[in-house]
């Protein structure tokens, strides 16, 4: 018995399994937290043979992963970083793949009056005169940039905000639960919302504004820069990303009998 | 509060069921901290056992130094293991990155200052029994060391099951060195960081008790196989 137990623990410190071919992708947690990728992972592995590996980081980390050559690819949501990271040579081109939309949460009382605001602005403008506590994502993320870009069509600035503008630093699942423990305000992706278990007394207030469409885009890294990464099946994986097959996954995709994503891939 | 009987609830589920996503990152969990546990003990014991014996111009300084290093913030070993990954770092040509290797590098630097303090203090009182005896056998000082290494192996168990500890239980600097990747680095600790991100509350509690009852059945099985707390030996 000692024996097996010693040889258990020998073979579970030495067993190193072997690989088959994988990319790594960095997504953004709002794709992640879908879970549409677990509805496109399998099926990417069946139809192309490889393994798609997934990063579950915040735009910002996603980038810088890209930049280093960390990752393989890159699929993420915020137009301004993705333009500047082709600038700078690090990506190859980027190739817009679908869209979903960000919504505003926040108490049922609604103190702000959320509810009946004319567009996205107007409901921003809502909470900063009421003074509603706000929670930020505040981790340099696509969401994060997307809500910093609102104010600013709204005319405010979130830097002389009081306290009631709380920036958490923290992915969109924490975020959620932060203003579901303070009864908050917040601006989330339509999926992560939905998917979300710990809703407490938070409900949809806002939402349908077209500025507030989120653009998911994949770029691949630039080879030139960094030798290793694996073309070919970034090449496949493209291809399979914008393929009819991806296109119907996509579009029927559904929470709760709501659809989340629009394909929007040009061939 | 009624989260909490969920999650006993959902971890009893899982368990029972030998949900097959649960099993895979136990095992993961396992494999990357028992790694971690065997590479940082064949560094830590030796280098107590010489710092017991041994007298040299630094030694002091040496074992304040890992005194102190016991208390290193996770987060940022994985930070700097992050960066000498990394393919722009100085060790990207390996692409280790991402990789369980990745994580046991970063749990290994992580406890071998824990392992080493906890075991130099042991060694050092029972050097302070064995000292003229050892000097009076005209030993080598590799026989001292490997005497010392030895006798004192009640002692360095629990010094390695300190650093076992540390390690299964650690998420900041696994998560950023490994990526949380599901089947290939997703352990744990890294399941449960995620599950509470999703707002799932009881099924990342009952990935806690999992976890709970994994630590705790590796204390028991070591022991046992280590036959400590028997009457008669020793």
């Amino acid at each position: 018995m000692k024996h097996l137990l010693l040889s258990v623990v020998v073979a579970l410190t030495l067993h190193t399994p072997a690989w088959a071919e994988a990319m790594k992708l960095a997504v953004t947690t709002s794709f992640h937290n879908s879970g549409l990728a677990e509805i496109l992972l399998p099926e990417i592995k069946r139809d192309l043979g490889f393994e798609v590996q997934l990063l579950v980081v915040g735009t910002g980390q996603a980038i810088r992963l890209g930049e280093a050559g960390d990752v393989d690819a890159i699929l993420v949501h915020s137009r301004a970083a993705e333009v500047s990271f082709l600038a700078s040579g690090h990506g190859t081109h980027r190739r817009e793949i679908m869209y979903n939309d960000f919504v505003f949460v926040g108490p049922k009382t609604d103190v702000a009056g959320v509810k009946t605001a004319q567009n996205a602005q107007d409901a921003l403008s809502k909470i900063a005169n009421a003074e509603a506590v706000f929670v930020s994502r505040g981790d340099d993320s696509g969401t994060h940039k997307k809500e910093l870009s609102l104010w600013e069509d709204a005319g405010l600035d979130p830097e002389r905000f009081g306290r009631w503008y709380r920036a958490v630093g923290a992915g969109m699942g924490a975020a959620l639960n932060t203003a579901a423990a303070l009864d908050a305000y917040i601006m989330a992706d339509r999926a992560s919302w939905l998917n979300f278990g710990n809703t407490g007394d938070l409900a949809l207030l806002y939402a349908g504004d077209p500025d507030l469409f989120n653009q998911y885009a994949y770029v691949p890294v630039n080879a030139e820069r960094h030798s290793h990464v694996k073309t070919s099946l970034v090449d496949q994986l493209e291809n399979w990303l914008i393929s009819d097959k991806a296109k119907g996954l996509i579009d029927d995709y559904q929470i709760n009998g709501e659809t989340l994503f629009v394909f929007n891939a040009k061939r | 509060m009624s989260e909490l009987w969920e999650g006993i609830a959902q971890a009893f589920w899982l368990v029972v069921t030998l949900d097959s996503d649960l099993v895979e990152i136990t095992l993961r969990s396992l494999r990357v901290t028992l790694t971690a546990l065997v590479v940082a003990s064949l560094i830590a014991l030796p280098l107590a056992a010489v710092l017991a014996v041994r007298r040299f111009r630094l030694r002091r300084a040496t074992i304040a130094v890992l005194n102190a290093l016991m208390g290193l913030p996770p987060v940022v070993v994985g930070l700097v293991v992050y960066i000498l990954l990394s393919r722009s770092g100085p060790f990207g040509v390996f692409g280790l990155l991402f990789t369980p290797t990745a994580m046991i590098i970063a749990q290994v630097i992580i406890i071998v200052p824990l392992i080493a303090s906890i075991a130099h203090q042991s060694l050092r009182e029972l050097w302070s029994d064995y000292h003229d005896l050892l000097i009076s056998l005209h030993t080598t000082q590799a026989q001292r060391i490997k005497t010392l290494l030895w006798d004192g192996r009640r002692a360095l168990l629990t010094a390695a099951l300190a650093g076992f500890g540390r390690a299964i239980g650690e998420v900041g600097a696994i998560m950023v060195v490994g990526g949380n990747i599901d089947h290939h680095t997703r352990v744990l600790t890294t399941a449960i960081a995620l599950e509470t991100g999703k707002g799932a509350f009881a099924l990342a509690l009952g990935l806690g008790f999992v976890l709970i009852g994994l630590a705790v059945a590796v204390n028991l099985c070591i022991h046992w196989l280590g036959q400590t707390e028997r009457t008669g030996r020793w």
